[in-house]
């Protein structure tokens, strides 16, 4: 089985504080940590399991700037066999439909049996996946939590939905799915594994390689434009309480008693 | 465009789902003053139709027994052959409408608005819709271009539902039209969530952990406090995905959703998945390091802390007072 993982490269929300930079033209991106989107990380671990079980290859491409070949790398000591970085400064500013058309280029270039990419990533949008499968019109599946290979022809999967159920469905390949946190535990990476493929080659992709002319992609192509961030004006908020550990914890008895959250 | 404004109905047990009546008011906040057109696809969904006959001017009706369940992958080629040109279809952000949105925009060829939780207006035929992102730390106002249709995304509870209108609305039987679809994906089978040791929904104090606890060995950390209010335990998704602890204590739109009368947040950053799950307006208490995340938001009472820190003084002083 040939599988493209699609990942991206994105600003840790748990590790960051997020905030908005002058004007809100941008969040303010110094010192923050960048990791491998959360989602993605957990479908390259799937791509090597299916891998490990039937066979094929895993070939991990991200789209974004020099600074995505990082990640790339991170999951190619995962595992994956290959990486790819599609990276122009025509690309900037691509919205969904934008980011899901240079991927699909990027499909086109091999012959690949199924694409995962991640259910969502920073933005939420949970979008790039389902296009992808629209514009390559292969079937789609989002959410998916659980991946069994029949044959070469079909897949049986797995969908979360609410509440914790599980949908279950067969899929024809070739297919795209859109892949849910829980699926599996990715496999830590360590420092060996990293240096292991540091001079390993990642190749460049840009419009050019990928056929796309300027103006179908990137700020230039896109439909939906981010305008500005801005920290919503919510309410009254919490009320914070403040002072020493021992102040805080103090009140939040008195709190906690007065509430009946104490028992 | 008025007669161009679709709502996607979805329903359970043979009742529509409450995000109905909140799309009618996305679309509403969208173009003022209009009354949109609803779309019910599935078997049997007559009662379906009339329930929300009133709220909208059209009702298409899509009864066949091959829409029993719905498949995205199956709706998505009878949508792109009824939508008229230009259309503006709204959906609930929720796993169905994730599934079916992105890919139906592309076959529709008009522009996907995901997970709106605020409308500004529109201005021509440029929609100014406020998104969150980074796990609702920021906001960000969006524009985009809906000259030719647009499929949106509207994120669950972010738009109160309209009053059950006066609409007189007209049931359409289509089911013609939904005859011979064909998917690559067949749906086989639903698979309910399994019941844990304990059922969270009827506990009235909650303690809820999440990702901020950092590690599996700092659980029982959390688990003294718990036992020294006589709470019960819950968490987020993080915690069940590294499983730490079982999935039937997920708080969240995909796991379970809790009315407790206190709800304690430990490290938990407030994504609206996580929060979608918690209702009845609790005396929600949040504890986070990170003074921005959402989670304060929506709290009662918040503290900016290390769990690590105040979790054993906290514990303790419980127990002393007692
Ligand atoms: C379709 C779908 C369904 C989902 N369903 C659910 C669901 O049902 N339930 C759910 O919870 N999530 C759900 N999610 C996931 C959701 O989007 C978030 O990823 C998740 O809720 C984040 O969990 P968290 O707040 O524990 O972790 P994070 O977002 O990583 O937040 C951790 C928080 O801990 C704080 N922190 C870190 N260290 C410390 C410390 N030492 N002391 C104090 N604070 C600290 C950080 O500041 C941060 O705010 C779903 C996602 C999708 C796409």
């Amino acid at each position: 089985m040939d599988i493209l993982v699609c990942v991206k490269r994105v600003p840790d929300s748990a590790e960051n504080e997020i905030s908005v930079g002058p004007g809100g033209a941008d969040i303010r991106r110094e010192d923050l940590v960048y990791s491998v989107n959360e989602w993605d990380n957990y479908a390259v671990e799937e791509a090597i399991q299916i891998v490990e079980r039937v066979g094929g290859n895993v070939t991990v491409v991200s789209v974004g700037d020099t600074e995505a070949e990082e990640i790339v790398r991170r999951e190619m000591a995962m595992g994956a066999n290959q990486g790819l970085l599609a990276t122009d400064a025509a690309f900037t500013g691509s919205d969904g439909l934008g980011i899901a058309t240079i991927l699909e280029a990027v499909a086109q270039k091999a012959k690949y049996d199924l694409i995962l990419t991640g259910a969502q990533a920073d933005d939420g949008a949970a979008q790039v996946g389902g296009m992808l499968g629209a514009l390559l019109d292969w079937p789609y599946a989002s959410l998916v939590n659980l991946i069994k290979v029949q044959g070469d022809k079909s897949l049986r999967i797995g969908r979360e939905i609410e509440g914790g159920s599980q949908e279950i469905s067969d899929i024809e390949l070739p297919c795209v799915l859109s892949i849910q946190t829980g699926i599996n535990e990715p496999r830590y990476v360590g420092i060996r594994g990293i240096r292991k493929v540091a001079s390993v080659e990642i190749p460049v992709l840009d419009g050019g390689a990928l056929g796309l002319p300027p103006g179908t992609v990137g700020a230039a192509g896109a439909r939906v434009r981010r305008v500005d961030y801005f920290v919503p004006q919510t309410g009254a908020g919490a009320e914070m309480l403040t002072g020493s550990t021992e102040e805080v914890a103090g009140k939040l008895v008195d709190l906690l008693k007065a509430k009946g959250g104490i028992k | 465009m008025d007669a161009k404004i679709f709502v996607f109905v979805t329903h359970t047990d043979g009742k529509a789902d409450d995000s109905a009546l909140e799309l009618v008011t996305a679309a509403r906040s969208l173009f003022p003053g209009c009354t949109p057109s609803a779309l019910v696809a599935g078997s049997g969904v007559g009662p379906v139709c009339q329930e929300v006959a009133a709220s909208f001017g059209e009702v298409w009706k899509f009864d066949q027994a091959a829409l029993a369940y719905p498949n995205a992958e199956l709706l998505r080629p009878l949508l792109v052959k009824v939508l008229p040109a230009g259309a503006t279809l709204l959906l609930a952000h929720n796993t169905f409408g994730l599934d079916l949105g992105p890919g139906l925009s592309v076959k529709l060829g008009v522009t996907y608005v995901p997970d709106v939780v605020g409308v500004d207006g529109l201005e021509g035929t440029t929609l100014r819709a406020v998104r969150q992102e980074y796990a609702g730390q920021v906001s960000s106002h969006v524009h985009c271009d809906i000259a030719k249709g647009a499929v949106i995304t509207v994120r669950p509870g972010a738009f109160k539902p309209a009053d059950a209108g006066a609409a007189a609305g007209q049931v359409v039987d289509r089911s013609e039209d939904a005859t011979g679809l064909a998917a690559r994906r067949t749906f086989v089978e639903l698979i309910q969530a399994e019941a844990g040791d304990i059922d969270i929904t009827r506990e009235d104090v909650l303690v809820s952990v999440g990702r901020g606890i950092g590690d599996k060995e700092n659980i029982p950390l959390v688990e003294e406090l718990v036992e020294a209010m006589g709470a019960a335990l819950s968490c987020s998704r993080p915690i069940v995905d590294a499983k730490w602890l079982d999935k039937s204590r997920q708080v969240g739109t995909s796991g379970k959703t809790v009315k407790p009368r206190v709800y304690l947040a430990l490290g938990i950053s407030g994504s609206f998945q996580h929060v979608g799950g918690i209702k009845g307006n609790p005396f929600l208490l949040a504890i986070n390091k990170n003074p921005k995340a959402a989670i304060f938001q929506v709290a009662t009472i918040g503290v900016v802390a290390d769990l690590m820190e105040l979790l054993p003084v906290l514990t303790e002083k419980i127990l002393k007072s007692k």
